[in-house]
Parts: C-alpha cells; sequence; structure tokens
C-alpha cells in the first residue's frame, strides 16, 4: 500500500521540483498511518490527497436569525393575495413599491457624467460629505462648529457609525456602561455586546399608556453611575414611534448634566418624523447648546433611501478643537482595521445632494412628501380604527406616535395572529411599519387590528 | 465667573443650567493622538510637495504610463447599467449571493469541487480589511484562545486587524534580507515548531510588502507540513489577476491547499484587480465539510457583520457581479489585468537594466525577481529620506517601492535616484572603513 501510494505520489510532482527532494518530500506522509487516503480527480488530472481534515469549525451552531429581516422572509413566502408586510422599516410608495428618491437619481447622473475616480477615502472618508453631515446635523452656523469641536468621521451608516463610538468607549472607558432604552432597536444589543461593551436598560415604554413612562425614564438615568453613556433616538423612536417632548428633553438633559452621563444620539431619522431636517434635530442641538459633550451617530438609509449603500456618520461634539482632534484620530485608528477606509458612492450622493441648492431644495421636498404619507397613513388607520372599534379603547396613541413605526400594544400573541389570520407581517412586539402601509389598506388593518387585540389574548 | 454669569443670561435660561465647560473638566482628555500610519504620513508629505517632477511611490495604486489611474472601459459600462438599474431592497440579498457566487468561482476555479458541491460559506466583505476583520472576530467567538501567526513582514494592517480582534500575534519567518528572497527553511521550520492546529495568514500571490512569493514546489511542501501539523491556512489574496496576469495561475497557492484536503478561509479584494478601491468590494468564504455546516458558518459570519456595518454596499457589489457574470465584461476585465501585470513587468526590467547600465555595483536581480505591486526595494531608512529630500521621491519608509507608480516617463529618473543614494551611502561607509 505505502509503496502504491509513492509511485502514484510520485507521477504528480513536477519536473522542475529542485529545492525539494521527492523523497524528502513523501517521506513523512506515511507517518500519517490512521488517515485514509482519498484519490480525488482535480485539474484533469489524479492527484493524491490526504483525507479531509475534520474541520475546524465542526461544533458551530447555526446563529440565531434576525427577528426583523425574518419577517421579510416569512412574508415573501406567503402566497395569499392579501398579505402585507409591516416589518421592516423601508419607506414604501403608496403603491407599496420600493421608491428611489428623484435626487438620488439626479446625484448619481451627475457622478456618472463626471466620471469620478474610485480611488480610496481617507479612513475618515469624505471631506465634503463629513462637512455636509455635521452642518446638517448641528445647523451650518454652529457654534461647536465654527469653533472646530466637532469630529465627524464617515460610518458604514448607523450601525456602522455606531460601532465606531461603542469601540471608543470600549477603548477609552473601558467598564464604563452604556444605558438603552427598553425598548430599543434589536441590533444596539448586537453592536454593543460584540464591542465589549457593558449595558443595562432605562425604563422607557408604558404599556398601560401606549407612551412614555417618563419618571421611569428619568429614575433609571439617575440611578446609574456617573459616567454611563445614555444611548438616546434623536427622532422618531424605534421601535416605539414615542418621542419626549421638548419640556421632557430639558429635564433629560437636566438630569445627565446633573450625574455627569454622556449622550450618545442614535439619529436615523432625521426628517423623517417631522418632515423638516431642523425640527427633528432639536434635541440633539438642545444638549449641544448647552455646552455638553455629545456622541451622535446618523444614517441616511431612510432620509435618502440610500439603504444599501450604507452611508452614515459618527460624531463627537467636544469641549475644545484640539480635543477634537485627538478623538478624531482615535476613531480614524479604529476604523482602519474594521475596513482601512469607508465605501466611497454613498458618500458621493449625500454630497452632491447636500452641496448642491437645487437638489437640496427638492431633497428638502421629497423628504415632506415622505412624511407626509406616513401622516396621513396614520390619520386613516387611527380614523378606520376609531369608527369600526365601538369598545371605548383609546387609540388616540397612533397619532401621538411619529416616525415610520408605531407600536400598537399587541402583545406576541396578538401578533402572531395579525400574521396567521390576517396575513399581516409584523415583528412580535406589535411594532408596526407604517411605510409597507397604503391608505388603501388602513381598513383592512384596522380590522386585523380589532380582532387580534380583543379576540386574542 | 463674570462671563460665564452673562452667557447664561443672554441665552435666556434659568441660573440653576450649568455648562459642563465651566468644570474644566472634559470627557476626552485622555484621549492621546493617534500614532500617524507611515504610509499616511509619506502621502501627505508627497501631496505637500510642490517639485514639479515628484514620484509617489508609497500606496499600492495602479496608475497607467501616464500617470493616470486606470479605468478600464467595462466599469464605466457597468456603472451605466446600473445606473438604470432599479434595485429593492429585496434583490440586495440576491445580488449578494450571486456576488458570492461569482467571487468563489475566482478565487477556487469555475469547476472547483467546493463551489459545485456548495461546500463553502461565503459572505460580501469590506475589501480585504473586511474580510480579514470579519475572520478575525470569527476565529475568537470559536478559538478565543488560538493566536494568529503572520509572515514577518506582511502588510502592517494584518496586525491591527488581529489585535482589535484580541487575538495575539506571533510573526513567522518569511522574508530574507541577504538574498531578497525567500527563507524557507526558517518558514518551514516555524511552521514545524508552531503548536499543532495553530492559524497562519499566508499570502498565496504578490506578497505585499516584498514581492516574494513561494514557488510551486515550495508551495506543496508548505501544504504538506500544514497538513501534518493541522494548521489552519488563511489566505489573504488582495493581487488575483494583476501578480502574473493570469487568474488561475495567482490562485494556485490556494487551489494546490483545497486540493490536498484543507478547509481553507480566504479574503478576497476587488480594490487593486478591478480597480474598485473605494467601493470596498470584498469577500470572505470558509470551507466546509458539508452543506449544512456551510450555513451555520455563514450564519454565524453575518451576525459578525450585523454588529459591525450591517451589510455591506450594494454598489461596488452590482459591479463586480456585473461584470463577472456578463461574459464580454469579463473578458474585457482580464484583458485589462494582463495590461496592468504586463506594464509592471516591464516597469521592473526597465528599472533593473537601468541600474545596471549605470553601472551600479549593488545586485538588482530582485527587483525582476520579485512580483506583483510591490518591489523590496532593500534600502535603508536613510537612503529613503534622502530619496525623499533630494529626490522628490516617495516611498514607505522599510524600502517598499510600489511598482504601480513607476511610468516609463520617470523611470530613469527613479533609477538614477537609487543610484546616487546607494552611491552615497557605499561612499560613506568606505569613508569610515579608511578611517580606521
Amino acid at each position: 500500500m505505502a509503496s502504491s501510494v509513492l509511485s502514484v505520489a510520485t507521477q504528480c510532482v513536477s519536473p522542475n521540483a529542485s529545492s525539494v527532494s521527492i523523497n524528502e518530500t513523501h517521506k513523512g506522509k506515511a507517518k500519517l498511518g490512521g488517515s485514509t487516503l482519498r484519490f480525488s480527480k482535480s485539474s484533469g488530472r489524479i492527484s493524491m490527497t490526504v483525507a479531509v481534515n475534520v474541520s475546524r469549525f465542526e461544533g458551530i451552531p447555526m446563529a440565531p436569525p434576525d427577528p426583523i429581516l425574518g419577517v421579510s422572509e416569512a412574508f415573501r413566502a406567503d402566497t395569499n393575495d392579501v398579505k402585507l408586510n409591516l416589518g421592516v422599516g423601508a419607506y414604501r410608495t403608496e403603491e407599496l413599491q420600493p421608491y428611489v428618491l428623484n435626487v438620488v437619481k439626479k446625484a448619481e447622473n451627475l457622478m456618472l457624467e463626471r466620471g469620478d475616480n474610485k480611488e480610496y477615502l481617507p479612513i475618515e472618508g469624505l471631506a465634503a460629505f463629513n462637512k455636509a453631515t455635521a452642518e446638517l446635523l448641528l445647523g451650518a452656523d454652529n457654534p461647536a462648529i465654527k469653533e472646530q469641536r466637532v469630529a465627524t468621521v464617515q460610518g458604514l451608516s448607523g450601525t456602522g457609525s455606531l460601532r465606531l463610538g461603542a469601540a471608543l468607549i470600549e477603548r477609552y472607558f473601558p467598564g464604563s456602561k452604556v444605558l438603552i432604552s427598553a425598548p430599543t432597536w434589536g441590533n444596539h444589543k448586537n453592536i454593543f455586546n460584540d464591542a465589549r461593551v457593558p449595558w443595562a436598560e432605562y425604563r422607557y415604554y408604558d404599556p398601560r399608556t401606549v407612551g412614555l413612562d417618563f419618571e421611569g425614564m428619568i429614575e433609571d438615568i439617575k440611578a446609574a453611575p456617573e459616567g454611563t453613556f445614555v444611548l438616546l433616538h434623536g427622532c422618531a423612536h424605534n421601535p416605539t414611534g414615542i418621542d419626549p417632548t421638548p419640556e421632557q428633553w430639558e429635564k433629560i438633559a437636566d438630569v445627565i448634566q446633573q450625574k455627569n452621563h454622556i449622550p450618545f444620539f442614535d439619529v436615523a431619522y432625521q426628517g423623517f418624523a417631522s418632515g423638516s431636517l431642523d425640527e427633528d434635530a432639536t434635541s440633539v442641538r438642545l444638549f449641544v447648546a448647552r455646552g455638553m459633550e455629545v456622541l451622535v451617530a446618523q444614517s441616511y438609509s431612510k432620509n435618502l433611501g440610500l439603504y444599501a449603500e450604507r452611508i452614515g456618520a459618527m460624531n463627537v461634539i467636544s469641549s475644545s478643537s484640539e480635543s477634537a482632534t485627538r478623538v478624531k484620530s482615535q476613531l480614524k485608528r479604529l476604523a482602519r482595521p474594521m475596513y482601512s477606509n469607508p465605501p466611497v458612492h454613498g458618500a458621493r450622493i449625500v454630497a452632491n445632494v447636500v452641496g448642491t441648492p437645487i437638489l437640496f431644495d427638492e431633497w428638502k421636498a421629497e423628504m415632506e412628501m415622505m412624511a407626509g404619507r406616513i401622516k396621513n397613513v396614520r390619520q386613516k388607520l387611527y380614523d378606520s380604527i376609531s369608527s369600526k372599534d365601538k369598545s371605548g379603547k383609546d387609540w388616540s396613541f397612533i397619532l401621538k406616535q411619529i416616525g415610520m413605526f408605531s407600536y400598537t400594544g399587541l402583545n406576541k400573541n396578538q401578533s402572531d395572529n395579525m400574521t396567521n389570520k390576517w396575513h399581516v407581517y409584523m415583528t412580535k412586539d406589535g411594532r408596526i411599519s407604517l411605510a409597507g402601509l397604503s391608505l388603501a389598506k388602513c381598513e383592512y388593518l384596522a380590522d386585523a387590528i380589532i380582532d387580534s387585540y380583543h379576540n386574542v389574548s | 465667573m463674570i462671563m460665564v454669569v452673562m452667557w447664561r443670561y443672554f441665552n435666556g435660561r434659568t441660573a440653576r443650567r450649568f455648562v459642563s465647560t465651566c468644570s474644566g473638566h472634559g470627557w476626552w482628555d485622555k484621549v492621546r493622538v493617534a500614532p500617524k500610519n507611515p504610509i499616511v504620513t509619506v502621502n501627505e508629505s508627497f501631496l505637500a510637495d510642490p517639485f514639479p517632477h515628484k514620484i509617489n511611490l508609497v500606496t499600492g495604486t495602479y496608475r497607467d504610463d501616464d500617470g493616470k489611474p486606470f479605468t478600464p472601459q467595462c466599469f464605466s459600462d457597468a456603472e451605466a447599467k446600473i445606473y438604470r438599474y432599479t434595485l429593492e431592497e429585496t434583490n440586495s440579498s440576491e445580488v449578494s449571493s450571486k456576488f458570492v457566487m461569482e467571487s468563489v468561482k475566482l478565487a477556487y476555479g469555475n469547476d472547483s469541487f467546493v463551489v459545485r458541491e456548495g461546500l463553502y460559506a461565503g459572505v460580501p466583505a469590506l475589501s480585504g480589511t473586511g474580510a480579514c476583520r470579519l475572520f478575525a472576530e470569527f476565529q475568537r467567538n470559536f478559538y478565543p484562545d488560538s493566536l494568529i501567526h503572520l509572515p514577518d513582514p506582511t502588510w502592517p494592517n494584518h496586525h491591527n486587524i488581529w489585535r482589535q480582534a484580541q487575538i495575539p500575534v506571533k510573526t513567522f519567518h518569511y522574508y530574507d534580507p541577504d538574498t531578497k528572497g525567500l527563507d524557507f527553511d526558517a518558514l518551514i521550520n516555524d511552521i514545524k515548531n508552531a503548536p499543532d492546529s495553530s492559524f497562519f495568514l499566508l499570502h498565496p500571490c504578490a506578497h505585499n510588502p516584498t514581492g516574494v512569493d513561494p514557488t510551486e514546489e515550495q508551495w506543496r511542501e508548505i501544504s504538506y507540513q500544514f497538513k501534518v501539523k493541522n494548521h489552519f491556512p488563511f489566505f489573504d489574496m488582495a493581487y488575483q489577476g494583476i501578480s502574473s496576469g493570469d487568474i488561475d495561475k495567482d490562485a494556485a497557492a490556494l487551489r494546490i491547499f483545497v486540493e490536498d484536503g484543507h478547509l481553507v478561509g480566504c479574503a478576497q479584494s476587488f480594490a487593486k484587480n478591478m480597480g474598485l478601491f473605494g467601493h470596498k468590494v470584498g469577500c470572505l468564504s470558509v470551507l466546509t465539510r458539508d452543506i449544512k455546516q456551510a450555513a451555520a458558518v455563514k450564519s454565524q459570519l453575518q451576525h459578525i457583520a450585523h454588529s459591525m456595518y450591517s451589510s455591506p454596499p450594494i454598489h461596488g457589489i452590482l459591479l463586480v457581479t456585473m461584470i463577472l457574470s456578463d461574459p464580454n465584461m469579463k473578458e474585457q476585465w482580464k484583458k485589462d489585468m494582463k495590461i496592468m501585470a504586463n506594464r509592471i513587468r516591464a516597469m521592473r526590467t526597465t528599472l533593473r537594466r537601468n541600474l545596471e547600465d549605470l553601472d551600479s555595483s549593488f545586485n538588482w536581480e530582485h527587483i525582476t525577481n520579485q512580483v506583483g505591486m510591490f518591489c523590496f526595494s532593500g534600502l535603508a531608512p536613510d537612503q529613503v529620506r534622502h530619496l525623499e529630500k533630494l529626490f522628490h521621491i516617495y516611498m514607505s519608509p522599510d524600502g517598499r517601492i510600489s511598482m504601480g507608480g513607476v511610468t516609463p516617463s520617470n523611470v530613469n529618473y527613479l533609477a538614477n535616484a537609487i543610484h546616487q543614494v546607494t552611491r552615497i551611502s557605499e561612499a560613506a561607509s568606505v569613508c569610515m572603513c579608511n578611517m580606521h
């Protein structure tokens, strides 16, 4: 056996072998003893292959499916005509089609004509984009920008920007916790877990009122050890759609200052909540105006429809320009071993849209249109439910909530009923994405919600 | 104090509001300036240099004979096609799957059994860096006590990537500065001496920064030794197609290992070979024993990506998929790669010949022996400095020259400059000898 193996092996060795003699090459192979020898055909010649090793990754289990994306998959598999996808927070038109903004098409056209090169961006990203995004967030004449106290680094949409922030916390504030709202976007926990940053929750959603548990929120923020990072949704809270009022924001800022905490904003819906870019940035600007040092992650997935291009930014507003410079250098240092430098395409689109006055105006109009459609749908849904439901239940929270999502208050069983009986796809926490709802389907949805709420426990 | 009071007054706020900057304590006081990346620093010096004939040999980006970035026609065509393409988010995952399939075919071969049988877990990644980082995190999740063995030298960011993933790094012998070639015996020794089942990173072609690649026979021996020790081979393939000009030849090392039964991991980058630097297109694949395991590993990789950036940008993925699945575009691309590889080889030949014609007393064979984008010149740090200060020629501090930046119009100047700085050093050392 051994000799026949060796003779087969000999035929495979290329005639140019010089540095290693044939005998030396193969004399060790006999030692492998226990492994079975396998012959496989590859590249048109027989080569002796030693048995495939047991995979290093033999014991690796399937990762849990992402609950939100799983909803879309189930929806796609459903063959029923009346099905409705209220799972993913991606904007749809009244005809329930994805929407590529006109300004995006125009910007891409400009870019195509110019034939922009594909060279690497610097680690911090496209300068024109970074400037535009900070100004959009804070206002172009914000003192923090004028005083160069804002460190901005382009990131991979909201997720990537949050991850950069998390990595910064892990490196420079080891042991510090992040306080996140209960509930919050599911991926927040994953991001901080993988970045090895411990987190805890603050009360946020009150199921009794289907509104904000403000006292609970303030208490929990107060109770956290000094120097905790507090994750806040700048506007259009995901998943509840429940935002603090302006007065409540002031009080939240008070307690954060008193406890010497650091606010960390996740701004994924600027412009999408109210329809106004400036109005939706009020909470962030309030904190910055007080002279607080703030982290802000931004995303252009929703408001420019650039989901797939992964464009966002991590901003750190600090107390001096000198410290902003240092922080920026460290953010870059964290980005380098993640992806070296960020992708160029989405950044160019944003820079073109924001930097070209005609396109910027057009964008504002399109955003008002998108936010307007959602507000109309909320109204219609509320009207439909109120007129059909005679139980006297107060459904006005639908109107009070803001943004793409609504926490219906339905529990898991009721949500399952929505899917199983009514073919309405949503997440198990009772969240519906109004972006996936058309005026035409409001009546149907109203029926489904009423049935699930009253007849299922 | 008075200023503060006035500030408060003019802001119309009630007196109890405090301005945190008053306390003098900033959150970021303890944050130091990050050390500057040497390549970035040199690049910045180059950009700031007003000398009209300056040469940039620092960054590994390909330039044509006129020193311009090279954008092959097929990309402009692909861009135009994509512009008219209405993308739905639901299609993103279909496009990604197609992209992975095409990438894996490219790496392992169209007819490779791993591709045919689906014995791989593949995910799109943020170019080469992203693919390496995904793997490093994956390695950490499932082998938290493992190390990574990196060649000495290697692309510096490899060290950062695994360190950031909290995996300790060990280096293995690779480059022999005396021969300016491969230190094969020491390499094999290090493989043998490493603990069984160690993780190793290998460059399958056009080693960065040295340009020194093992021969086919050497690769077979390395693969065999890996088998004996049950090591895990992870390939970082950033130059497939532009090293030799032939896609299959450049992937030979990878395919040798696969033939030998190794279940490899591979990071692919489309930055250089498709010129898509800024679009961050890459792929990570890990070979598995069966489809079930492939699905499990893939799900874990997606999970890691999900908390880092969710999904990679679609634009570059669309471009690559379009080009690889269109036979005409793919042919055109292969031709373009041959052009790039041939140009670089021609420049290597010219540079070496020029130096020899100048009667340089040094051995410049390594310029043509080494392959790929980079030439490890063997120049010492002070010689590199002289090149910058006296001749406005910029390269990495370790003497690595990016051949992509050498053109017919600057190669004479470059040869002359190298000759001058090496003569200066030689003369200086002769002087020193004579003094004793």
